[in-house]
């Protein structure tokens, strides 16, 4: 791999990546059984060149914002490449965000220039925010021959008809700034520095190497830390491959393992709980003596691995689920949320490593990772190299408040100091998770201070983001939390949303109103979807500004009234 | 050619047998995710089986914030 330490920036290591390996493979696309391409590092970088002249010609200096908006694709990296070639910053913006939602994102990052499919820019075109859009140029990938782009260009076609000239950039210049939240409020643009991305590589990779011939599954958006950091940095800076699905299907993700022999790949716990199922519908259907076979393997694989992992050993005792997996696979990364500790020691039996970490946007990606020194299923790992993690405020069995400091912490939030100011305090980056860290270094979480949740498809959801939905409701005031924050539970499970709501004096709950709360919940992405009320008798504490003083409300509420009887289903 | 509603009644159908419902239990504007209490992977996997029951391919953004019957039926009919 590159030795990133005297690099400056991602654009100045990329670029070296690209001629340290030109001629192997660095990215794979396939559509369900079609391949529609495999591209080595220097094709790759024939590809990114035109782009990149194409922004210096159309006035993209250095500095200038460029936000991409696409599903996970060979032209997603190809773009971010020729975006870090000229100098920019990055905007990766959550392709599954609706068309106001990306209008919305993208004047607050002011966004010059614009890269992103056909189909979310059709969306977008007819969005009524469109008009106010302001981007000197917007890229559309894969649009039908005859498809009016309403001022768009297409991105196969775009070249500035010059060799683009390689930009610097320091390590403490921007280099991307990363939404973690914020689309229906107060927007969290996280900036996070070329050095806050050196860092998290470098000690990422100290852990889990990649190298030439590596394959790596991009599943997870790349907008995603996670993606972007494991999906793009760290397998080009070492010559690996990242391989790209155009559909997530089950059907098609199981198959890709064996398919492009995938070394690594990081999924979110409700993919990794389906494949146990699936794993265990198939051993259940296995012949009662090969089924008793089987389990006396998997106790030999328990046995010998309990102070390590061999996974040599492991895929010889246990061959054809490993075949299953395509025989490469050396560990599945998974955090964000919860995951029980029973699949991820169902799958360490089977000697398949899912390794728990611990992360947030502002802190870069990962902060912590299990390192199988030994496997424990009950933590999020220790501290990877660089990374320093206290507990602020422990209460009498060690538990309070996670905080980080790092070099690979955010900078700050975009346009926004005081959130900065609370959030980064004297260099520590307050997590708002709660946490113990352990006699052996390992972090364990126990819920959350903060009022939000990560659902189980690794989807941070904050309250105030989703409330826009019920403007308008017949009502005289409304909330809306996530429970554990109104009743702090030890634990990261049953995590979900409620709507608080004071209904007007002498006012039912009637049926209608009833209807109406699910037709607006309804309306958003269901994992942002409200799944209980409260009725609240007194009008809500606000400050002078009217602002509602959401942890006075949720005092009052978890003072007079019990978890259980409170909530009703909606 | 098939109409809107024979094509939102076959995908009722096809989704009652898939999740082992009454077919009388669900409806066009049902939100499928919580009438038939199913995740999103549970979603694709019924997808892929209306993919292949009407022999079309739909991308995943089609498909993407789809949560009723009826218009993901909208979504099937646009390309038969």
């Amino acid at each position: 791999m590159l030795d990133l330490r005297p690099y400056d920036s991602l654009g100045a290591a990329l670029r070296d990546a690209l001629e340290r390996w030109p001629y192997e493979t660095c990215l794979i696309e396939a559509d369900r059984e079609r391949e529609n391409c495999r591209l080595t590092y220097r094709q790759f970088k024939e590809a990114a060149l035109p782009l990149a002249s194409f922004l210096q010609a159309a006035g993209f200096q250095s500095g200038g914002r460029a936000a991409i908006i696409m599903t996970n694709q060979s032209k997603w990296l190809i773009s971010a490449y020729a975006i870090f070639y000229a100098g920019g910053v990055l905007v990766p913006l959550d392709y599954k965000l609706t068309a106001p939602e990306h209008l919305q994102l993208l004047a607050h990052s002011q966004a010059e220039v614009l890269v992103t499919e056909y189909h979310l820019w059709r969306a977008m075109t007819q969005a009524e925010g469109f008009k106010d859009l302001k981007v000197k140029a917007a890229l559309v990938t894969e649009a039908p021959a005859n498809a009016d782009l309403k001022g768009a260009r297409r991105w196969e076609e775009a070249n500035g008809g010059q060799e683009p000239e390689f930009v610097p950039r320091g390590r403490k210049d921007w280099a991307c700034i990363v939404y973690s939240s914020g689309t229906g409020g107060r927007p969290k643009g996280c900036v996070l520095t070329h050095e806050n991305y050196l860092e998290q590589c470098l000690a990422l990779t100290s852990l889990y190497p990649f190298w030439p011939g590596v394959r790596y599954l991009s599943i997870l958006p790349t907008n995603h830390a996670i993606d972007f950091m494991v999906g793009f940095i760290g397998p080009f800076t070492c010559g690996a491959a990242v391989v790209h699905l155009r559909t997530l299907r089950p059907e098609y993700v199981r198959e890709a393992f064996p398919r492009f022999k995938i070394t690594y790949v990081s999924l979110v716990p409700l993919i990794i709980k389906n494949l146990e199922k699936g794993l265990r519908t198939r051993f259940d259907e296995l012949p009662r003596f090969k089924r008793l076979v089987f389990d006396r393997l998997v106790g030999v694989n328990r046995a010998l691995t309990r102070k390590q992992p061999n996974l040599n050993l492991s895929r010889r005792l246990l061959k054809q689920v490993h075949e299953a997996f395509g025989g490469e696979l050396r560990a599945i990364f998974t955090g964000g949320a919860f995951t029980d500790p029973a699949t991820l020691q169902f799958f360490y039996d089977l000697g398949l490593q899912v390794s728990n970490g611990y992360g947030l946007t502002e802190a870069g990606t990962a902060v912590t990772l299990n390192d199988f020194k030994p496997f424990r299923a009950d933590t999020v790992g220790r501290p990877l190299p660089g990374m320093e993690v206290k507990i602020v405020n422990p209460d009498a069995d060690g538990i309070g408040q996670v905080a980080v400091r790092s070099q690979t912490v955010m900078s700050h939030y975009l346009d926004d100091p005081d959130l900065t100011a609370e959030t980064v305090v004297n260099g520590w980056l307050m997590t708002g998770d709660l946490g113990r860290i352990d006699g052996l270094g390992h972090l364990q979480l126990f819920g959350r201070v903060k009022n939000m949740i990560v659902t189980e498809e690794g989807k941070n959801v904050y309250p105030e983001d989703i409330e826009t939905a019920f403007e308008g409701l017949p009502v005289k005031e409304f909330c809306v939390f996530a429970a554990n924050y109104i009743w702090p539970e030890r634990s990261m499970l049953g995590e979900k949303l409620i709507i608080v709501l004071r209904l007007e004096e002498g006012q039912k709950f009637t049926e209608a109103l009833h209807r109406e709360l699910n037709d607006r919940n309804r309306r958003l992405l269901n994992f942002k979807r409200v799944s209980g009320y409260v009725i609240w008798p007194d009008g809500f504490p606000r400050t002078a500004s009217l602002k509602i003083k959401r942890n006075v409300l949720a005092g009052e509420i978890r003072k007079r009234f019990d978890r259980q009887t409170a909530i009703k289903e909606l | 050619m098939r109409t809107l509603e024979q094509t939102t009644d076959e995908i009722l159908g096809l989704a009652a047998t898939h999740f082992k419902v009454s077919p009388d239990e669900l409806s066009p504007d049902d939100d499928f995710f919580k009438k038939l209490g199913i995740d999103s992977l549970q979603a694709l996997e019924l997808l892929t089986r209306l993919e292949n029951h009407f022999q079309v391919e739909l991308p995943d953004y089609e498909v993407q914030g789809v949560t009723d019957f009826r218009t993901l039926a909208e979504r099937i009919q646009a390309r038969l």
